[in-house]
């Protein structure tokens, strides 16, 4: 018998969250959420969660299991289970909890809403359809695979600390219409994803990737938006700058130059930007964390220097 | 009170697209008991038929006599006709919108092959064209937000009309337990089938009859309810869909034995038959004992090979249903057969209507007014016995789009009349209040496996008298056994336990509509096979079955005739 510690929630009785324990029979083959209709069908009727296609395409039924956002329906309960065969349902992170294991996804749709998630293009259509070639339509197949399950949503660790992000779904999302061959509007979509809370706010981790049931897995779809906000030359914000400096450095030294980068992304003429630099500066001298006053190249800076012709820079 | 000039309850293919035509003058709301891209309109996989000829030549006419052909001649042909003619220009309009479309190498859109269709003629978006459609329509949906007002989880409970007309319906909010009245101008049902009243079905746990039953309930018929399709490839005991696409790309079937056995059932189009002499088929040959695991409905299993069709092309147009496979059996189709079954997958009838998708109340066609539907939830009938694969999607978006025109040109003209609303929520109010009070004996989850498992044994792909009556009979005694049910969860907060049992009891209605439906056509034809009489008997069947509620609350049995215009009857062979 398998043990679920399932986190239970209703604000109705009692206003803190618990944990309650179950026992299911979880022969092989048996998913994460046959697990949970055999609790609430013949253990207790009370427990909340949602559900519906049962198979990995509505996008109802993402949890926790055992701290990682999966689709309940997906995944096998025998190898979700810990060594003490035991399998800890919490509901979605980065979400407010309604009952059980039902959470509010009302910011999840309006980031959503926020990224214009529809294709724009006012130049008069052909009388069929417009033409996209395979190759075209390779560049927003993954995007297009998003179920909107929130299990991105819920684990990403920028979201946790700020609220104003867009978030790995939206940017998605967003991806879609930016890679789009039929898509006009691509320099104002990419310029708006430049703005704070959109793309440059990623901090790259990858836990978003690791947590898509899909093929859609945003951080890979939000590089390619920020790759198109260089090609379409917005450069103007401190994403793009600390990129492009990030870059420059390394070619030139084949390593980082951490003195020079803050300055540049922040942008040489932002002068209140460039204040606000101080105070950092002043408690990473007192720390002993100050990168050293002269840069020096790494040996091989000219092999560096060959990779990136070679690359085309 | 809440008020719209359209409301419209399904937010699938039908529901979407039916509110996109009538917001571009009115105001509409759109009712979901689930949210709106959570339908189940997308998990269907391998694609939506149009004549674009962008592969080999095509034509109307073709796509007609195929869907008619298919339909084993139940179908009401001059709706056919126009939906087959809508075909093209929907397809371009979706892609428009900007859905995405696999592509041929020259750019258009791609297209294959189906069973029951001559030409290969799906549009598709790998194996996720459904979910491509549903968000391609919530994109539209989302960028009309100032006209279209999105009820997320809201559950309908009950159709209402009075004066002969429809003024609204009852709801409740999923969230906090509240009932309200929604009223509008005109109603439009595309609340999707009803596969859950079967052990194996491909449906969604959503998909529960409570449109079919709202109208019932409120009078009207059921059309062609016993005409429902088993989809051939339904994942070993899952019952989750697997899509056709795979035998349209060239996957076998192959029994126990290593045998192509739809040699010995349709020679000419083997694996490509329509679905449900493929279904058939394989039923036979489990019930045969030339299947793997055991015999008899619902169990035993059929091989679906893929092997042969190599990494890179499986990779290409079937990778959703490879990830699936490997996901919930631990199959990996690229180098083992997939285990699939019969599986209940969709509901050829429903709540009648005529072409522009006006529910009608009888065999003369009579209107309701003020009432649409559009969808799987609907029976126009261009389906007739059985519908050919990739024939839905395209319904859904013609009819939405037909419903929507039509309820926005009767709205136009309409006022908001005269509700009697406290009447309205008070007959919702209690019998909610009934099913909070059930301190009975019965296991609402017993009563609901048993109805799965009768309908799978006695009205599934193989029906006989003996069978469909105890079937019946065994669901009036569930319906009974239903009153002392027990229920635990009283709370208002997103008490998801009210609701399904508010949706079982619809289910079991519908079950015994099905059953009675079925156990009255004696014969058999498309979907509808009866081993106690094997053949498609035109002299005595050649008609619609329209069954409605009685005054002893009964069910009353009705025909109504079926539309013939282009192609007469004929002995159906493959």
């Amino acid at each position: 018998m398998t043990t679920f510690r399932i986190k239970r929630y209703n604000p109705e009785k009692q206003p803190e969250p618990y944990f309650e324990e179950f026992k299911v029979d979880a022969t092989e083959g048996i998913t994460v959420l046959d697990c949970l209709n055999d609790i609430k069908w013949t253990q207790d009727g009370t427990l909340s969660y949602r559900m519906s296609c049962r198979s990995a395409i509505c996008g109802s039924c993402a949890v926790k299991a055992n701290g990682h956002a999966i689709l309940a329906c997906q995944r096998q309960a025998e190898h979700i289970a810990d060594k003490d065969d035991t399998v800890t349902i919490e509901p979605l992170g980065n979400m407010k909890p309604i009952k059980d294991l039902v959470v509010d996804f009302k910011p999840f749709w309006d980031k959503i809403d926020k990224v214009k998630p529809y294709l724009h293009n006012d130049t008069p259509a052909p009388e069929k359809e417009r033409t996209q070639s395979p190759e075209e339509f390779r560049l927003i197949d993954d995007a297009s695979t998003c179920i909107m399950c929130g299990a991105c949503y819920s684990d990403c660790n920028v979201l946790e600390v700020d609220d104003n992000f867009l978030g790995p779904a939206a940017l998605a999302k967003a991806q879609r219409f930016v890679g789009d061959s039929r898509d006009k509007s691509t320099l104002e979509r990419v310029k708006e994803l430049s703005e704070p809370g959109g793309i440059w706010d990623c901090t790259h981790c990858g836990e978003c990737v690791e947590r898509c049931p899909k093929p859609a897995q945003p951080f890979y779809r939000i590089k390619e938006v920020m790759a198109s906000a260089l090609e379409e030359g917005v450069h103007n914000n401190n994403g793009a700058r600390h990129a492009l400096s990030f870059t420059k450095s390394v070619k030139h030294s084949g390593r980082l130059n951490e003195n020079q980068i803050p300055v540049e992304s922040v942008g040489f003429f932002n002068i209140k930007g460039l204040l606000e630099l101080i105070p950092i500066g002043i408690r990473m001298l007192l720390k002993g964390k100050t990168p050293p006053i002269l840069h020096r190249s790494i040996k091989e800076a000219d092999d560096v220097k060959r990779i990136y012709r070679e690359l085309g820079e | 009170m809440i008020k719209h000039d359209v409301v419209i309850v399904g937010s699938g293919l039908a529901g979407m697209r039916a509110a996109l035509e009538v917001c571009k003058e009115l105001d509409v709301a759109v009712l979901s008991k689930v949210y709106p891209t959570r339908s189940h309109s997308g998990a269907a996989q391998g694609g939506i038929a149009a004549s674009l000829g962008n592969v080999e030549s095509d034509s109307w006419e073709e796509h007609m006599f195929d869907t008619i052909k298919g339909g084993d001649y139940l179908n009401d042909q001059d709706a056919v006709e126009e939906y087959v003619k809508a075909a093209p220009r929907v397809i371009y309009e979706l892609e428009r919108m900007g859905c995405v479309f696999s592509r041929t190498a020259d750019g258009k859109i791609a297209q294959r092959s189906f069973g029951g269709h001559s030409k290969p003629r799906a549009c598709f978006s790998a194996d996720r064209t459904g979910h491509a459609v549903l968000h391609a329509l919530h994109e539209q949906i989302l960028k009309e937000s100032k006209s279209i007002k999105i009820y997320s989880e809201w559950s309908m409970h009950s159709l209402t009309i009075e004066d002969g007309q429809c003024k609204g319906i009852v709801v409740s909010n999923i969230r906090t337990g509240e009932v309200e009245v929604i009223q509008g101008k005109a109603v439009i049902f595309a609340t999707g089938g009803y596969g859950r009243v079967f052990k194996i079905t491909s449906n969604a746990f959503a998909s529960t009859a409570d449109g079919a039953i709202a109208a019932f309930d409120a009078g009207l018929p059921i059309e062609d309810a016993e005409f429902v399709q088993f989809h051939p490839s339904g994942l070993y005991r899952q019952g989750i869909l697997f899509s056709e696409a795979a035998r349209g790309e060239g996957g076998y079937l192959v029994n126990g034995n290593g045998e192509r056995f739809m040699e010995k059932y349709a020679p000419s189009r083997m694996e490509l038959a329509p679905r449900d002499i493929v279904a058939r088929a394989e039923q036979s040959e489990i019930d045969a004992g030339r299947g793997g695991g055991g015999k008899g409905p619902g169990e035993g299993f059929i091989n679906l090979d893929l092997r042969h069709l190599g990494e890179a092309r499986i990779m290409e147009r079937l990778p959703q249903i490879r990830q699936l496979g490997i996901d919930f059996i631990g199959v990996d189709c690229i180098k083992d057969p997939l285990p699939i079954q019969p599986t209940a997958h969709y509901s050829m009838g429903g709540i009648p209507t005529d072409m522009f998708g006006q529910v009608i109340v009888d065999s003369e066609g009579t209107h309701m007014p003020g009432f649409f539907a559009a969808g799987e939830c609907a029976c126009v009938s261009v389906h007739g016995g059985n519908r050919l694969g990739t024939n839905s999607l395209l319904e859904a978006v013609v009819f939405g789009e037909r419903a929507g025109k039509a309820a926005l040109e009767y709205a136009r003209k309409t006022g908001f009349e005269k509700i009697n609303e406290s009447h309205q929520k008070t007959k919702v109010l209690k019998v909610m209040e009934e099913v909070y009070q059930s301190d009975g004996t019965e296991s609402y989850n017993d009563i609901r496996n048993e109805m799965k498992e009768i309908m799978m044994a006695n009205c599934g792909v193989f029906r006989d008298e003996d069978r469909l009556k105890e079937c019946v009979d065994t669901l009036q005694k569930l319906q009974v056994r239903f009153k002392k049910g027990k229920v635990t969860d009283k709370g208002k907060l997103f008490n998801t336990e009210i609701y399904e049992i508010l949706e079982l009891s619809n289910m079991l209605k519908m079950a015994e509509i099905i059953s009675t439906a079925a156990l009255n056509r004696k014969e058999s034809r498309g979907g509808h096979f009866r081993t106690d009489h094997d053949k498609r008997d035109d002299e005595n069947f050649l008609k619609h079955s329209m069954l409605s509620k009685s005054e002893d609350n009964s069910i009353d049995i009705k025909y109504k005739p079926v539309v013939i215009t282009k192609y007469q009857p004929k002995e159906r062979t493959y």
